[in-house]
């Protein structure tokens, strides 16, 4: 029980966090945040790749995991990169070509 | 020991540079770096995470790594800048199966209640992100019509779908050796992830995705207390509270509430008994370039058929002939014009024009009197008078771009038909309103060579 209120915990504060950070955002921003932010939801990667590699024999779980790392790699790498491509077109007047 | 806590301290980094390259993609100057940031933070976190010694076999992982970068970049580096909303939604789809991915391989035979009900909540929300994405997906790039599709008893259905998935979610935590109930929730969750999304129209998208992006943090936070990991948590949350600010910041645009968007598919709109009266205008392209000689101050307000029509550069050359004219082009950006949050924004960006020169709608509509000519390119619903002046109109209350306040209106528009709210729009009756019929970059390739 210890530990879940732990992870509630940490989940408490970084929700509000996120709120506080995101509402700063300004309207011509909302697609790359929101492309940045699915990005960082890849995150499950991590998860799937310690369930992808616990063993030797393609048992399911392992395929299941494996397939979680298929996903979720597209989902963060694909997600950084067209982001990175999007802010890079946001020019002020004035900034170097 | 000392392996397991080098993971942790490196997770705690992650973290931080998460948080970091949020922040600081809060103004455009520093939103660059701030993505790098994070995805810095996310390599970090990967590559420890190779180091746990739970990992006996790495072909597997070393596959699937591979394929899912080759993919990712190879969509990224194609996908033209008009698909955006359709790419975001796939992308999020994906990180909602990987969820429903990880919880089920999570299930291990010792497990307890507790961890039982944080896969099964992995689970249910990654399948309805996952199906709930792919619909959307599906609407926006128009594989599936953009009109929400509705079925007798809907309500019904969906009532009785989600009384299923809480039984079956029940039966799971008790009996886990039964795989049946397992798979039941895995379908039911799915199953419910289109019925979801199918009611919704095409211009209710941005609401749309918006929630699906929260919901996809909310399922990496899911998975976080299922496999016991702080950072699935930490990450998952912060995408889950970026969603649920844009779905609202989207739903006060439109005046809804979120389960107004979500559920008025089943309620039939208000018939509108009022009768627009006038007539319409139309003014040649030849015609609009001597008003538009004439003018000192032009506003632009886009739309998605500006998105459709692929106008975003004429409507940048159109910007920089008018101002070697002398005149000053301000854009007014509605909050929900296009499929996306920012959708105009980033298009009005591939085409060079400065960011500084969009205006919000609130900081746009105080201008409007002082505006010589507002051109309005493929926008319909959010620059409609009836919002403000028709009561009973199915918008009404809806905060719109007040163009009919300027001097005089262009409207580039394909043809007579309505916005996709089906309502008719007062202001291309009204006495400044001027449409320009035909294709909108055709319109503006004629007004740039009467220019040149």
């Amino acid at each position: 029980m210890e530990v879940y209120i732990f992870l509630t915990f940490i989940l408490m504060l970084s929700v509000i966090l996120g709120f506080e950070l995101i509402h700063k955002v300004p309207a011509t921003l909302h697609t790359p945040l929101m492309s940045a932010s699915n990005a960082i939801s890849g995150i499950t990667l991590i998860g799937a790749i310690v369930l992808a590699g616990k063993s030797a024999d393609p048992q399911m779980a392992t395929l299941l995991g494996a397939a979680a790392v298929a996903f979720a790699t597209i989902n963060v790498v694909g997600g950084y990169m067209v982001t990175d491509r999007m802010l890079g077109m946001f020019k002020k007047k004035g900034d170097k070509k | 020991m000392a392996l397991s806590s080098l993971i942790g301290f490196s997770y705690v980094v992650s973290a931080a540079l998460f948080i970091i390259g949020l922040k600081m993609l809060g103004s455009p100057a520093t939103a660059r770096r701030g993505n790098t940031l994070s995805a810095i933070g996310m390599l970090i976190a990967v590559v420890v995470t190779l180091l746990d010694q739970g990992i006996v076999d790495f072909r597997y992982i070393a596959i699937a790594v591979a394929i899912g970068a080759v993919i990712g970049a190879v969509a990224a580096r194609r996908v033209a800048m008009t698909s955006m909303p359709e790419m975001v939604a796939l992308f999020n789809g994906f990180g909602g199966i990987a969820s429903l991915l990880v919880g089920w391989a999570a299930i291990a035979p010792d497990a307890g209640g507790i961890v039982l009900t944080t896969i099964f909540l992995s689970i249910l929300i990654g399948g309805v992100t996952f199906t709930g994405s792919l619909v959307a997906y599906g609407k926006l790039s128009e594989i599936m019509p953009g009109k929400p599709l509705m079925f007798k008893g809907q309500a019904v259905v969906n009532s009785a779908v989600i009384i299923a998935i809480f039984v079956a979610g029940y039966l799971f935590v008790q009996q886990p050796e039964n795989l049946s109930y397992l798979y039941a929730a895995i379908a039911l969750a799915v199953v419910f992830g289109v019925l979801v999304v199918i009611p919704i129209g095409g211009a209710d998208m941005p609401v749309v995705i918006s929630l699906l992006n929260s919901y996809s943090g909310l399922a990496a936070c899911a998975a976080g207390f299922a496999i016991n990991n702080n950072l699935l948590i930490v990450a998952g949350s912060l995408v889950g509270a970026s969603g649920i600010i844009l779905t609202n910041i989207m739903c006060k645009a439109m005046n809804r509430s979120l389960s107004n968007v979500l559920f008025s598919g089943f309620s039939k709109v208000k018939s509108m008994d009022m009768k627009i009266e006038g007539e319409v205008k139309p003014i040649t392209a030849d015609d609009a370039f001597y008003v538009l000689e004439a003018a000192s101050t032009v506003a632009i307000i886009p739309g998605y058929g500006m998105a459709v029509a692929q106008a975003q550069h004429a409507v940048k050359e159109l910007q920089e002939l008018l101002e070697e004219n002398g005149a000053e082009v301000i854009y007014g950006i509605h909050p929900v014009a296009g499929r996306m949050p920012g959708h105009m924004n980033v298009l009005l960006a591939e085409a060079d024009v400065s960011y500084d020169l969009l205006l919000e709608m609130d900081d746009i509509n105080p201008r409007m009197e002082t505006v010589d000519v507002a051109i309005v390119i493929g926008a319909n619903d959010v620059v409609n008078p009836a919002a403000r002046e028709m009561e009973g109109s199915p918008i009404y209350g809806m905060p719109v771009i007040n163009v009919d306040k300027a001097r005089t209106v262009f409207v580039l528009k394909r043809s007579m038909a309505s916005g996709f709210a089906g309502i008719d729009n007062p202001l291309f009756f009204k006495e400044n309103t001027r449409m320009v019929f035909g294709d909108a970059k055709e319109t503006l390739s004629h007004l740039i060579r009467e220019f040149g």
